[in-house]
């Protein structure tokens, strides 16, 4: 009986180790959301505590270091903007993505696709830079200083465009391929085709997509820093200089003590709960598209 | 059906024009930003200003301290992140579903990867600046990057591991091959090509981060001389450059040029590289 | 050879004792000590129970053919028997199985060494995509074959024994995947044979394959047998015919699959013990 030579015993020891590796990095990966949410938690708490959750929201102003801590402002120039920006790429990615889909031949589209990758991968302090030496003097010749609600949208609207187009020219792709026998088999119009059949299969993706720019509009932090003026006030209207909460974070977190620097933990955990809202809304909408399927399927 | 048909004349030919009219305005506006960066910055670019000291705030002088301390902090970031993404990609597509806790992990890491950057930059402040006692210095900025590229990497690790044919796994299983020899000779170099774009899409996402650098690495714009050291990058640089620092403009224009070319000099090699690696398993 | 089943892969191939190779066509008695004992298998996926009390002794150096209709567990008896199982969700696996009468259900059952003595042939051909050479030394450098020249040796032998030497010994570094499909599942039998199995478990290697292909693979069957205890499931009833010394039939109840016959081939296809054996396998009568 001659037994494997000890040495082939090897590799499976290393298995074993392999196997720790494995399970250890990914309690690595899946603590660090726990930790970071911890932490966030923990360095709150002073301020949830100390001034209540209420005095954030009513209190009359920003001046943390006279103990007044009003987030409200920047909680409303946040979502004025990334609805705004919302508005403006909503319309235009989906349009774009129509026209990958459906008017563009093949080459023009491996083109234009290019082109919003290329776009998708510029780096967000570059678009601000952009912004604010470009678009900004453009609008301080209308309406001084320049530096907006409204500038803070438009680049805004710039860095999520490419990828609204881009996931959304995926899912309709998938779905006029579905259903493009279908429809030629019944005469449909071009327009009836995209309305009436492409549009109604894919909205809830589409609509998943559409959350999903918008929470990278409301976490976006150097674009609004750097273009949209940073005084603290309600956004009264487009042209307003106004400041968001990520960009309060940026801008205080290097000095900010004490309450000071809890009350910015506080927005901290606000940005990560909006977050976490918009993807447990995705997670659904997703999971419903896939129950949805086999219905589809069968008609 | 009738209605339909005759519908097709104005309402087609009217959302063509719309759609086609979208693509152009965006394609011109990816033109005149692509012109506008590239016309102010291209002049002043040489060796010398990637290679000399920065003078004057970075007013003048070159961005050679900037340049080595991204490096660094690019470098913690990928000698942290690497192990633990491979790692765990390999764990979760080795699982099928079910397993809850591998579900678990999963699910934390896609709400992780919706996590906005500056907040990353607030737990790295806390954990890595002051429980660790590392200050503002590369190697909390590496970090706290490290943290924040894991589920983009781990995402596209795994869909490249899951792509790799479910026989190799049955063949190896029915030849009593350890894993080892089965990811080292099997997975690992079908999946390469996959695995390197995993590590690029990090790398960018690493590159293009401001935010969750500005208070965990520092803005401090001398030569570190060790990963305890402060230090900015390339876009913390342009970041100072633009808002911080009057008359910074030309540099800053220079250096987010700078930023463009190393990103798609990144892309392209690996595009390259991924090219050959395929075609070689091919062959 | 058979009662030293965990003979070193060299040993058995370089070595004095290499009359296993050399005789052919001799068929053991089919009293002989059995090469595999299934006693009351049940396999259920979840909670669906596909295969219920099976028991079947299959004797040393014959091919049975696994027949049934398709869905009613042919594969999944199959990977039990060399605990593929185990990589299978919620695959549950009662009984006892033995191989050569060892208990290769229980917990202490090395896997790597049943797996060595237990080759397996999937329906898709599937070697790695590496080159031919590596696809046969990989398995042996794992097992323990540290010899590069024995390595070369047993490459050659397991290609000539697949028929395959002629047709690649002038480009063994071409990748497996550049070879047609027949040739492929060709070099994987041979993958299969490098590790000196006792027992060859063969999941439809044919089906997937143009009749010429399929034609050459059952040609190679027949060449192994008496070398090596096959288990082959098939659809095809001709190909049952031919290649097999014995035949079970698998066949499909409300609570899950039992075994409803198991004889000797020129038994089961002339004188079948039960009405429904008879009536499946008339379609290979003509």
């Amino acid at each position: 009986m001659i037994s494997s030579s000890p040495s082939t015993s090897s590799p499976w020891s290393i298995d074993l180790l392999l196997r720790c590796w494995q399970r250890l990095a990914a309690a690595v990966a899946g603590g660090v959301l726990l930790l970071l949410v911890a932490y966030l938690i923990a360095e709150s708490l002073p301020a949830l505590m100390r001034i209540g959750p209420l005095a954030l929201l009513t209190d009359p102003s920003w001046h943390p270091l006279e103990g007044s801590f009003a987030l409200l402002p920047m909680v409303m120039a946040s979502v004025g903007i990334a609805l705004l920006a919302m508005a403006l790429a909503l319309p235009l990615g989906l349009a774009i993505a129509l026209f990958l889909t459906v008017y563009a031949g093949r080459r023009l589209r491996a083109i234009y696709v290019a082109m919003l990758e290329l776009l998708a991968g510029i780096p967000s302090v570059i678009l601000g830079f952009w912004g604010l030496v470009a678009l900004v003097p453009v609008i301080a010749r209308w309406q001084a200083p320049g530096t907006s609600l409204l500038a803070a949208a438009l680049v805004l609207a710039l860095m999520i465009t490419p990828t609204i187009a881009l996931l959304s020219h995926l899912v309709l792709r998938q779905a006029a391929q579905t259903h493009a026998l279908t429809t030629a088999a019944l005469a449909l119009s071009h327009y009836a085709h995209i309305f009436r059949v492409v549009l109604p299969v894919a909205m809830p993706a589409l609509a998943s997509t559409a959350l999903l720019a918008l929470g990278r509009a409301l976490g976006e932090t150097m674009v609004v820093l750097m273009v949209a003026g940073n005084v603290v006030q309600f956004p009264a209207s487009l042209t307003t200089p106004v400041r968001s909460l990520t960009a309060n974070i940026a801008l205080e977190m290097a000095y900010a003590r004490q309450e000071h620097r809890s009350a910015l933990f506080v927005s901290g955990l606000v940005l990560l709960l909006v977050a976490g809202g918009l993807y447990f809304l995705i997670a659904r909408l997703q999971r419903g598209d896939k129950e949805q399927a086999p219905v589809e399927s069968a008609a | 059906m009738i209605r339909s048909l005759r519908q097709r004349p104005w309402s087609d030919s009217l959302l063509a024009l719309a759609c086609t009219g979208a693509a152009l305005l965006l394609a011109g506006i990816f033109f005149f930003l692509l012109w506008d960066l590239v016309r102010p910055g291209i002049g002043g670019l040489s060796w010398q200003f990637v290679s000399t000291l920065p003078a004057a705030a970075g007013r003048d002088g070159g961005i050679a301290p900037v340049i080595v301390s991204t490096l660094l902090i690019l470098g913690v970031c990928l000698a942290l992140s690497v192990p633990v993404a491979l790692g765990t990609a390999i764990f979760l597509a080795q699982q099928q579903r079910g397993l809850p806790w591998a579900a678990w992990t999963r699910r934390s890491l896609d709400l992780l990867a919706a996590v906005p950057s500056v907040v990353f930059g607030l737990f790295g402040a806390v954990v890595f600046c002051e429980l660790l006692g590392l200050g503002y210095s590369i190697a909390a900025g590496g970090l706290t990057l490290a943290c924040m590229v894991l589920p983009f990497m781990i995402r596209a690790a795994e869909d490249g591991l899951r792509a790799v044919p479910r026989e190799y796994h049955l063949a190896a299983n029915a030849l009593g091959l350890s894993q080892y020899r089965l990811l080292g000779a099997v997975i690992l170099p079908a999946a390469a090509p996959a695995l390197l774009a995993a590590l690029v899409l990090a790398i960018a996402r690493a590159l293009a981060e401001t935010a969750a650098l500005l208070f965990t690495s520092g803005y401090v714009l001398r030569m570190p001389s060790s990963l305890f050291d402060s230090g900015r990058t390339l876009s913390v640089h342009i970041y100072d450059l633009a808002m911080n620092v009057n008359g910074g403009e030309r540099n800053a224009y220079r250096s987010a040029l700078v930023l463009l070319v190393l990103l798609l000099l990144i892309n392209t090699a690996t595009h390259t590289l991924s090219r050959c690696l395929s075609g070689k398993a091919r062959i | 050879m058979h009662a030293n089943p965990v003979a070193d892969p060299a040993a058995r191939f370089t070595g004095s004792n290499a009359t296993g190779h050399s005789c052919a066509q001799s068929v053991p008695a089919a009293d002989a000590a059995p090469a595999l004992t299934l006693r009351d298998v049940t396999v259920a996926y979840h909670d669906r129970v596909v295969l219920r009390d099976v028991s079947l002794q299959l004797a040393v150096g014959r091919v049975t053919a696994l027949l049934g209709p398709s869905g009613c567990g042919k594969s999944s008896l199959l990977q039990c028997c060399n605990r593929l199982s185990d990589l299978i969700d919620g695959c549950r696996v009662q009984g006892n199985i033995r191989v050569f009468g060892e208990d290769i259900l229980a917990a202490a059952c090395d896997l790597r060494r049943l797996r060595k003595r237990v080759g397996m042939i999937f329906q898709k051909a599937n070697p790695f995509p590496l080159s031919i050479r590596r696809n046969i030394e990989l398995p042996l450098i794992e097992h323990g074959v540290r010899d590069a020249q024995q390595r070369d040796h047993i490459m050659e032998k397991v290609l000539r024994d697949v028929g395959l030497w002629q047709e690649v010994r002038d480009r063994l570094q071409a990748p497996a995947q550049s070879l047609s499909g027949g040739q492929q599942q060709r070099l994987c039998i041979a993958r299969a044979l490098a590790l000196a199995p006792d027992i060859l478990l063969m999941d439809e290697p044919c089906s997937a394959l143009d009749p010429i292909a399929g034609g050459r693979i059952e040609e190679l069957i027949g060449e192994l047998r008496g070398r090596y205890s096959i288990v082959l499931v098939t659809h095809n009833l001709f190909q049952a015919r031919r290649v097999a010394d014995d035949v079970a039939l698998l066949w499909p109840m409300p609570d899950g699959s039992r075994l409803l016959e198991f004889a000797p081939r020129e038994t089961i296809f002339s004188a079948p013990q039960h009405e429904l054996t008879g009536l499946y396998l008339r379609g290979a009568m003509g």
